[in-house]
């Protein structure tokens, strides 16, 4: 409960002082404040402090998950925001504005994390996706943009209007009349026709959300039209929140009768996978790549539902610190720079040494190579789905198109350390030294949590 | 003593990790002399060691120096690490492969960059890491190690197309390492469990117990086996070798033909022919004709390279294509050939390197057709290429006599027509060993042999001892033999006889 009201508080400071800042830089310190503000908060309420006591009628379940998830997702966006709380400037005047919907779709995070009834989390999403829309086009002037945020918004709307119409559904063929996912799962032992058709719909919706294919066709026109920074909080909190609500929602409500629709999601890993991976070699801008590349992380995430164990909790709490940290680490790099392109990185090294070696590191773990947290994460979610022992060939997929990631990858890392650099293309990249701190922390961390996922995973046992 | 603080293993893995990234502070003046030092260093350790086994009087198959340190508990995974006679074997060619290949680094090879030196031993400390491990998680984590600091090595430092060869490299190996992680977390899964904190194990001696049906160890087998025969490289899966090996520069090509391969053929007899008897018992046949077939064609191609550097790469392929059958003929003697030819190989074609790149730095030239007489100029060249080749072509009183005569007896054991056909590839190694030797060294002295000059002293040691090593394995390989035997009964205890 703190996460959610203080984020929401916060937002609302945030957009009430755009009138009273009068720095751009002030809204910087104030969202890094915040943000500090409700990193504690939530701390607080896992060793047992909560602030308010809000009757929710059992609408929302704060159980260890969902609190370590959020913190999770909270010191990833202090990282975000240390790292290009700066950069907030490069896309409008209206810097403290940006920052309010950020805090908004923190408090929808905080919601998708604890839902208890599919009310919840119907609130949660559209409270995460709405400023996110706003988000895709704030760069006013900018016609890739505003069409990103179109397209985004009218995609999300039909997407949102197929959830609704699941929830109804499912709100109908449960023999006790109830929205409450536990009680869901209660009520069904076989599946019928309705919830047949409402888990299908729900599945699209929430497919859509996380960008997995075929419902992904959004995601690389919207990653790559919206500005950078906002692109990089889209592409790794935002998501990772959908699929915390995707898998709260299918484990409670739809474990039991999980190798009834498997196959469903099984055929959607595949895909996502295979469109993910192998569109993303043929990609010359290192940003559309990573959109690419997101959607193939959405499809190893997808493991985590296709096994439904403790092994894929864990999994997909370890993958959501991996991710963030890593794509936020080699984001934050590319917003630094004028060329969003391949050759843009040619000669790095030579430039800048030191962003050079840490995104050497965060592509390394995106790749999922040994000593950085990309490798544990995927080792988990692999791990989760040899338990679960349906469909192995799936795993075995799994790891080659894992294997082809390796090719993009690679190509970014030759062009920074192996390539000569180019004359006129992102000449003068200018980083404080705070920046350099920062990013090397980042790159420690991934590290640590390579050589030890106990620093996270223990807690959802403390 | 030493092996009362610090685990021998321990040691081998921290000392090269801990220069190597010492070395990438260093200005890169001191930094050879102290790459030296260090390697020297773990060379030392390593021969320490050798003092403290009891092969005789120690029932225990693993290890001699083991240790373990809680790492991951909860999945029943712990930093263990141990040596066995093959460990020792290879920990040894590892540290004695080192030094030498450091002697032999050039300012030209390495265009004065200490960070060359730094991943150099970083790469050893990965490689070391794999022969000692006992985890199978760490084992895979090592495995994955060594191949980072030589991609930038690779990459970095060489020929024209070094980029793409070294990718191609990168590419193979990660699809085969990952094959095997998924066969890693399957055998897991179905591991007896030797703690309270986790279900499963990745205790190596967990796996050895671990009971698979013959349909699962079929399919498994399949996964370990495509990541070791990427990176022995076994045909078909040797494509990358060639043009990697031509485009490295030439410590990193010495590193990777004269260890790293050896990780492939390691994998085998430990992680592979006792984890799944059934599956190897099924597919012996077919792998060895694999092995024997590839043989036959990279000494066919082998003839016909006209490039030193091409030509040494077909001559590995053809040796580790041996090697590996005598693995699958799962009997002493053919193993106790195999682990004998690990070391002898890993001393001969490092020779043979450092021969190529004299010729390459003296003359600029490494094309067959264009040196001739080199002997002339040179002498003490050609004395050394000669015992060389001789060794490679096993001949007696040369290291290579004993292992290959012990792996084709082992071959011939099995079956008689697959020795037949090893036996062809032996007198095709003479062919073109011979052939090679002839057409650079001997005959009139071109123009381009007339710039041949005189050795460093670099690598007028170097090649001392790989003579050295040579001959004295060729006379009195006993203690090598006396140094694995344990470890060749252990696993064929765990295969079925036939």
């Amino acid at each position: 409960m703190n996460a959610i009201i203080l984020s929401a508080l916060w937002g609302v400071v945030m957009m009430f002082g755009g009138v009273f800042f009068k720095k751009s830089t002030t809204p910087k310190y104030w969202a890094i404040a915040g943000i500090i503000i409700i990193l504690a908060g939530n701390l607080l309420e896992f060793f047992g402090y909560p602030f308010f006591n809000v009757d929710t009628k059992g609408m929302l379940h704060f159980d260890a998950f969902g609190l370590v998830f959020n913190s999770v997702a909270f010191i990833s966006t202090l990282i975000f925001f240390l790292l290009n709380g700066k950069d907030f400037e490069k896309i409008g005047m209206h810097v403290s504005e940006y920052f309010c919907l950020l805090f908004f779709v923190l408090c929808g995070l905080s919601i998708l994390s604890s839902f208890n009834t599919l009310l919840m989390l119907f609130l949660g999403i559209e409270i995460l996706s709405i400023p996110l829309y706003i988000l895709t086009g704030s760069e006013k002037r900018n016609l890739k943009g505003n069409e990103a945020s179109l397209k985004y918004f009218l995609m999300g709307a039909f997407s949102t209007g197929l959830m609704l119409m699941g929830i109804a559904l499912i709100y109908g063929g449960n023999s006790l009349g109830s929205f409450y996912i536990d009680a869901i799962n209660l009520g069904t032992g076989h599946l019928s026709v309705l919830i047949g058709v409402g888990l299908v719909l729900i599945l699209v919706a929430m497919a859509f959300k996380v960008s997995a294919a075929p419902f992904h066709f959004w995601a690389p026109d919207v990653y790559d039209g919206a500005p950078a920074v906002i692109t990089s909080f889209m592409m790794t909190i935002a998501k990772v929140a959908a699929f915390v609500a995707f898998f709260r929602l299918f484990s409670t409500s739809f474990g039991s009768m999980h190798y009834q629709w498997q196959t469903l999601i099984v055929i959607i890993t595949a895909a996502t996978l295979l469109i993910g991976n192998v569109t993303a070699v043929f990609q010359i801008s290192v940003k559309r790549m990573l959109a690419y590349s997101s959607i193939s992380h959405a499809g190893f995430m997808m493991f985590t539902l296709f096994a439904l164990n403790d092994n894929a909790k864990e999994g997909l709490l370890i993958y959501t610190a991996a991710y963030c940290l890593a794509t936020i680490g080699i984001f934050a790099v590319i917003i630094k720079m004028s060329d969003y392109s391949i050759e843009g990185f040619n000669g790095l090294a030579r430039r800048q040494p030191l962003l050079a070696i840490t995104s050497v590191i965060f592509l390394l773990s995106l790749t999922g190579i040994p000593l950085t947290a990309g490798f544990t994460a995927k080792f988990y979610v692999l791990m989760a789905a040899v338990k679960d022992g349906h469909q192995l060939w799936l795993v075995i997929f799994a790891v080659i198109c894992a294997a082809i990631s390796a090719i993009y990858y690679l190509r970014v890392i030759q062009a920074i350390y192996f390539k000569e650099p180019v004359q006129g293309v992102n000449e003068n990249i200018q980083v404080s030294s705070s920046f350099e701190w920062m990013l090397t922390i980042t790159a420690g961390l991934i590290i640590l949590l390579g050589i030890m996922p106990g620093l996270v995973i223990d807690w959802l046992y403390y | 003593m030493l092996g009362t603080y610090f685990t021998f293993p321990e040691l081998l893995i921290w000392i090269p990790f801990i220069t190597g990234l010492i070395a990438f502070f260093m200005n890169s003046k001191g930094v050879k002399t102290f790459a030296i030092i260090s390697s020297l260093a773990t060379l030392a350790v390593s021969i320490i060691s050798l003092f403290y086994i009891d092969v005789a009087h120690h029932p225990e198959f693993y290890y001699y120096n083991n240790v373990s340190y809680v790492w991951m508990p909860y999945i029943g995974s712990s930093f263990s690490v141990g040596l066995d006679g093959m460990g020792y074997l290879l920990t040894f060619l590892t540290s004695l492969a080192f030094p030498l290949i450091l002697l032999v680094t050039d300012k030209k090879d390495r265009n004065n960059s200490s960070s060359f030196i730094g991943l150099l031993l970083l790469s050893q400390a990965g490689m070391m890491g794999v022969f000692v491990a006992t985890d199978a998680l760490l084992f895979y984590f090592f495995w994955e190690l060594a191949l980072i600091p030589v991609y930038f090595l690779s990459s970095k430092w060489g020929g024209e197309k070094k980029i793409q060869a070294t990718f191609k490299f990168f590419v193979y190996t990660f699809f085969g390492s990952l094959l095997m992680l998924v066969g890693i977390i399957y055998v897991y899964m179905h591991t007896p469990s030797l703690s309270q904190d986790s279900a499963h194990s990745f205790y190596i001696n967990a796996f050895y117990n671990t009971l698979l049906s013959p349909k699962e160890q079929n399919w498994l087998f399949w996964l370990f086996f495509i990541a070791f025969a990427v990176k022995i490289p076994l045909f078909p899966f040797h494509t990358w070798q060639p043009s990697l090996y031509e485009q490295s520069n030439y410590p990193s090509t010495i590193a990777m033909s004269s260890v790293m391969v050896k990780m492939g053929l390691f994998g085998l007899i430990r992680w592979l022919l006792p984890i799944f008897p059934a599956a190897v018992a099924k597919h012996d046949h077919f792998i060895m004709a694999l092995c024997i077939f590839g043989l036959l064609y990279a000494s066919c191609i082998a003839l016909y390279q006209n490039d030193l550097k091409r030509f040494v790469a077909w001559t590995s392929i053809a040796h580790l294509g041996l090697i590996a059958a005598a693995i699958f003929s799962s009997n002493s003697l053919g193993l106790q050939g195999v682990m004998l030819e690990m070391l002898n190989h890993g001393i001969n074609i490092l020779g043979l390197w450092v021969i190529v790149d004299i010729i390459e730095k003296k003359t600029g030239v490494r094309k067959i057709s264009e040196l001739s007489g080199l002997a002339g100029k040179s002498p003490a060249l050609a004395a050394f290429l000669l015992i060389i080749a001789l060794a490679n072509i096993a001949l007696p009183l040369t290291n290579s006599f004993i292992s290959e005569f012990l792996m084709l007896n082992g071959i011939f054991d099995f079956n008689k027509w697959y020795a037949a056909f090893a036996c062809l590839g032996v007198i095709l190694s003479a062919v073109y060993m011979l052939s090679m030797v002839q057409k650079t060294f001997f005959g009139k002295t071109n123009q381009v042999a007339e710039s041949a000059g005189k050795m460093s002293t670099g690598q007028y040691i170097v090649l001392c001892a790989v003579v050295a090593g040579i001959l004295f394995l060729g006379i009195y390989p006993e203690p090598v033999i006396h140094l694995t035997q344990s470890t060749v009964t252990q696993i064929l205890s765990r295969v079925p006889l036939k």
